[in-house]
């Protein structure tokens, strides 16, 4: 069964938190990975490969790049699951 | 090294098979404890070892590291930090200028659980769930990287990989930055992670390992005659060395003086060393030269000493080619026989067990040893400790490595 979208932020979070130690609590869905979480991009790709495993979706690295916020990446695998 | 600047120690670090710290480490080295234990991994009866036994770490790096940092480094950076962070904060956090503060770490593999595992990742998932931090978490200067970025040291960060002698050359290394005036300060030592079945397998496949299954407390024993190989270790050791003037004008306690390096190359086999002991012999005299020092102000050598069959026999022959009979006033350990044999970090430990050998005065006995084999004409210090005089002494820690690297450092008393 799909994942809703606050279970897909609680995982996003969950995954940013063991890969970066940022605080779960901080990733929202209007934050920017870059600008507001200061993720680089080595990490946006752990990321990123976490996140296709523990939801089951294949994220291109083309649309990586379109991944400004957490919300555009909630929304990316909201609509993959589907 | 008369005209160049002095090097001395001024932060210990480790974490080994018998401790979490050096303070942990030491006392059992005088307890006369073994670190070796029954490995209770699946993998030992999955793959069938031969070897079901090691000298495993006393306490895992958890307790020192953060969740992130156990995630995003191979265990033996992780090894390498915990020990840094210890010899950092011994040293009394000197102040120094980033560029004049150098990185050495030295391992003998480097990053080979991560490299396995996520081979198994791409058999098992294909290449798009490999982990994109597997080529920075499995290289061998990983640990001296992350050293380097942890204590902003610009000078350089290096990685020696020369064996079982890389802990001790990357000191050895880090020294001559300090002496040549490349930098004030270095953080220096060795660390290694072995325990994955490949390397114990392969190790196994050598022939190198005991294979003592049934009592790995007691395999252990250098010079005994029936000795049958080395005990797999893992672990890190660090120091920080620091120009004599420098750590004197902050006041920084002083273990002692590194004050001898000595580097040869055999150039015979790519595993056993040169039975004649010739080019170890080379680099034993280096040490004790370039220190300014005749043979007989050795008082004592932490051998290298693994407990192989032939590996005892290279070194003591080269001992005695070395020293001549001054090597009858050498009193003589292995200390292998309680850490078991930590590869790239053994040099790396066996310098920080030399430092206190010399601060405290007093050696460490061989244990296992219950009877020494008698083509060994050395003394041997075995049974119970033995305590070093005052005044200025001297001690020498040899390593050797597979390739035919010979890596002999001096420690002399602080003065």
């Amino acid at each position: 069964m799909a994942a809703s979208e606050q279970e897909i932020l609680a995982g996003l979070a969950e995954i940013i938190n063991e890969e970066t130690g940022i605080d779960a609590a901080s990733v929202q869905s209007d934050k920017s990975f870059t600008d507001d979480l200061d993720i680089d991009s080595l990490s946006m790709m752990t990321i990123v490969v976490n996140a296709e495993e523990k939801f089951d979706v294949r994220i291109p690295d083309e649309e990586v790049k379109n991944l400004v916020t957490v919300g555009d990446a909630v929304r990316y695998i909201t609509n993959a699951q589907a | 090294m008369s005209d160049k600047r002095r090097v001395v120690v001024t932060g210990l670090g480790a974490t080994t098979p018998l401790g979490g710290t050096v303070a942990e480490t030491w006392d059992a080295l005088l307890a006369g404890t073994s670190g070796a234990r029954t490995l209770e991994a699946d993998w030992v009866n999955t793959y069938e070892l031969p070897v079901t036994f090691a000298a495993t770490l006393a306490r895992g790096p958890e307790s020192v590291l953060s969740k992130v940092e156990l995630k995003r480094m191979d265990p033996f950076t992780q090894y390498a930090m915990v020990a840094a962070r210890e010899a950092w904060a011994d040293a009394g956090t000197p102040d120094v200028e980033s560029e004049r503060l150098a990185a050495a770490i030295g391992t003998g593999i480097g990053g080979v659980q991560s490299l396995l595992d996520q081979y198994d990742v791409l058999k098992g998932k294909g290449a798009r769930r490999i982990y994109p931090l597997t080529v920075p978490m499995l290289m061998p200067n990983a640990a001296s990287g992350n050293v380097s970025m942890e204590f902003g040291a610009r000078a350089g960060a290096h990685t020696t990989v020369s064996a079982c002698s890389s802990g001790a050359e990357s000191m050895g290394y880090a020294a001559q930055m300090i002496a040549d005036g490349r930098a004030d300060v270095a953080i220096a030592g060795g660390s290694e992670a072995p325990m994955h079945p490949l390397p114990i397998a392969g190790f196994a496949a050598a022939r190198a390992m005991s294979t003592r299954n049934d009592s790995p407390e007691t395999a252990s024993r250098p010079w005994a005659p029936d000795r049958d190989g080395f005990v797999l270790g893992e672990g890190a050791a660090v120091i920080v060395l620091e120009e004599y003037g420098h750590a004197k004008a902050r006041g920084a306690t002083i273990y002692g003086e590194f004050a001898g390096i000595g580097m040869s190359a055999d150039a015979y086999h790519i595993t056993a060393g040169d039975p004649e002991g010739t080019g170890a012999a080379r680099a034993m005299t280096e040490a004790v030269e370039s220190a300014d020092l005749a043979p007989a102000d050795i008082a004592h050598i932490n051998a290298h000493a693994t407990s192989t069959p032939v590996g005892d026999v290279a070194e003591a022959a080269a001992i005695r080619r070395a020293f001549g009979t001054a090597a009858d006033g050498v009193a003589v350990t292995g200390t292998k026989s309680m850490t078991g044999h930590l590869l790239g970090a053994a040099g790396a430990l066996e310098t920080v067990i030399s430092v206190l050998t010399v601060h405290h005065r007093v050696i460490p006995a061989t244990i296992n040893v219950d009877e020494v084999d008698p083509v060994f004409d050395l003394d041997i210090v075995r049974g119970e400790n033995r305590a070093l005089p005052s005044g200025d002494i001297a001690v020498l820690n040899n390593s050797f490595g597979f390739g035919g690297h010979n890596v002999a450092l001096t420690i002399r008393s602080a003065s």
